[in-house]
């Protein structure tokens, strides 16, 4: 089983409706904890990027990538553009040239991404970030597929990492970004970036599932 | 949500395309990407100055563009943090080839796209320097948090080192001159009332009628604390204290490495306020206050003042580093030496600040 270029292409477009679909709920997120506009920015972002899919729809996996981190980094704003527009920038030098991917490009992909995200932000796992999604979710994926686990089996077992590493950030006190400012009052909020993180490698699952 | 607007979507855009027709003899405006930049640019033989942040703090930023203060400002989406592509552009449009100084607020976006775009600039060979404002006292550790935010000192900041490029300053030199306006900067703000962004519709926090929020942010982030409503004279005493007591305050940035191209770690420490310090006294309206109340909290900051023995040699009283409509005030106090006295003294033609410029039509000359 691979991810082919019509997968990634589908995997954005997904992205875009289910960012759509979250935006008031991220944006309500992001109210309790930050400054009321992370819902709203993706969805700008990924507009952008729909909009300029259509520019390298016929182009490798990597150049779409990179077109849509462009997109991200030139249309989010906050934290969340340079950190998403890293993401995908990254990603698709990773996978730069490629017309499909093994489940373990996916792996290196996703690693690579994560990453960048890691080098521009310089959050750990328990900072209450998009960090504490992506980094476990990705582990596991990675693990998984060492383990011998058919690649739907192991995006299955990613997106349950990247849910409860979402999840783990209600009880954490945040230490990067605007909900630093709360201190012990951040505490008790699911945090907007690692929900956002979650949709989009839970889209990923979902456009493979739907592909079958 | 009421407010004066046409469509939510086109309220950045439609307030700069005003301010473009208001101000035609000092400004432009650039879309997509968007930026304010002075009417004459790029002046030959001078650093270009540009900051930048979210919309929703006007007249911060673009309003201090023009003459003896910034070559540009970017804005963004309100409280969104703009794009380094647009920070590239205007930094294409003004830098001279003498450079360009990037003024960030330290917040975590505005951070890392200002670094982004500072990566970018250096790579088309534009010299260039990012320093960061952080004088937001309510902010008390920078280990567990992104550290102070950028506040009031940002306005004065801006003034004084725009007048420094005006008079022909290297790059190093005013990023010198800007970093020792930073850690001689302290502020603190509080408000009545929450602010409604646009997009969103309704307000960002829920404050009750008898309650006020101290050590607020500029985006309506939550400040120290949440407490009943007290007098101006309180309030004003709970800030002017906060700031004047507050400790030496130590820590570590990022700033861009010219030679190496890379970015470098640098420590540095605000000394704390001593009696005999002379300070420019800033009060400031988060938007909603009108100015006879900025200049009742005026009147009890300059008895407190002078108790603690600093003199105001300067002060600045008004609406210019605002949050949308939110009622209430900060506080900023900027230690001040001979030669930033002089430079805040120094003539100014912007829309939001204007002083010893002589006529508009005489200064708009050059500019035609």
């Amino acid at each position: 089983m691979t991810l082919t270029k019509t997968d990634v292409l589908a995997w954005l477009r997904n992205i875009a409706t289910v960012l759509a679909e979250n935006k008031t709920y991220l944006t309500e997120l992001d109210a309790a904890i930050g400054d009321a506009d992370h819902g709203i920015n993706m969805d700008r972002g990924f507009q952008r990027v729909m909009s300029q899919l259509p520019t390298v729809e016929d182009k490798d996996i990597g150049t779409i990538l990179k077109t849509t981190g462009m997109a991200l980094l030139s249309s989010v704003g906050g934290a969340g553009g340079p950190l998403y527009g890293t993401f995908f920038m990254r990603m698709g030098m990773a996978v730069a040239g490629k017309e499909e991917l093994s489940p373990e490009d996916v792996h290196t992909m996703l690693a690579a991404g994560l990453d960048g995200v890691m080098q521009r932000g310089k959050a750990e796992v328990g900072d209450k970030t998009m960090v504490d999604t992506l980094a476990p979710a990705i582990r596991t994926l990675g693990n998984a597929l060492t383990a011998g686990h058919h690649f739907d089996d192991a995006l299955d077992r990613m997106v349950a990492a990247a849910e409860e590493g979402m999840k783990s950030t209600i009880p954490l006190v945040a230490r990067k970004g605007r909900a630093s400012y709360l201190g012990d009052r951040s505490a008790g909020h699911q945090d907007p970036g690692a929900t956002s993180s979650y949709l989009i490698l839970a889209a990923l699952r979902d456009t493979l599932k739907a592909d079958e | 949500m009421k407010k004066l607007i046409n469509k939510v979507e086109n309220v950045v855009r439609e307030s700069l395309e005003g301010m473009a027709l208001a101000h035609s003899d000092l400004i432009r405006v650039h879309f997509d990407p968007t930026f304010v930049y002075r009417a004459n640019a790029p002046v030959a033989n001078k650093v270009a100055v540009i900051s930048g942040g979210g919309s929703g703090h006007e007249p911060m930023h673009g309003g201090f563009v023009g003459v003896g203060m910034l070559d540009a400002a970017c804005p963004g989406e309100v409280f969104t943090s703009p794009t380094p592509d647009q920070m590239l552009e205007a930094a294409r449009t003004v830098n001279s080839g003498a450079g360009v100084l990037y003024i960030v607020k330290n917040y975590t976006g505005d951070v890392m796209n200002f670094e982004m775009a500072a990566e970018l600039a250096a790579s088309e060979g534009i010299p260039v320097q990012n320093i960061l404002i952080d004088d937001d006292v309510a902010v008390k550790d920078s280990l567990y948090t992104a550290g102070r935010r950028g506040v009031g000192t940002t306005v004065l900041a801006e003034k004084i080192v725009g007048a420094a490029a005006e008079e022909g300053r290297d790059l190093k030199a005013l990023a010198d001159l800007c970093r020792r306006v930073n850690i001689n900067g302290r502020s603190m703000g509080m408000a009545l009332t929450s602010c409604t962004v646009p997009a969103k519709g309704s307000p960002t926090f829920e404050l009750g009628d008898d309650e006020m929020e101290i050590g607020i942010g500029i985006h309506g982030e939550p400040g120290r604390e949440r407490m009943p409503l007290k007098s101006a004279d309180e309030i004003t005493e709970m800030l002017a204290l906060a700031i004047i007591e507050d400790e030496a305050y130590t820590r570590t940035v990022r700033e861009f490495d010219m030679e190496k191209g890379t970015w470098i770690e640098v420590e540095l420490t605000d000394p704390p306020f001593q009696p005999g310090d002379n300070v420019l006294a800033f009060v400031n309206s988060m938007g909603g206050t009108p100015v006879s109340e900025l200049y009742i909290v005026y009147r009890k900051l300059h008895e407190i003042c002078e108790k603690k023995g600093l003199r105001i040699v300067r002060n600045l009283v008004g609406a210019y580093i605002t949050s949308l409509e939110m009622q209430g005030v900060s506080i900023t106090l900027l230690r001040m030496d001979d030669e930033m006295i002089r430079l805040w003294d120094a003539p100014v033609n912007t829309p939001a600040l204007r002083w010893g410029a002589g006529s508009t039509a005489a200064l708009s000359q050059p500019l035609a």
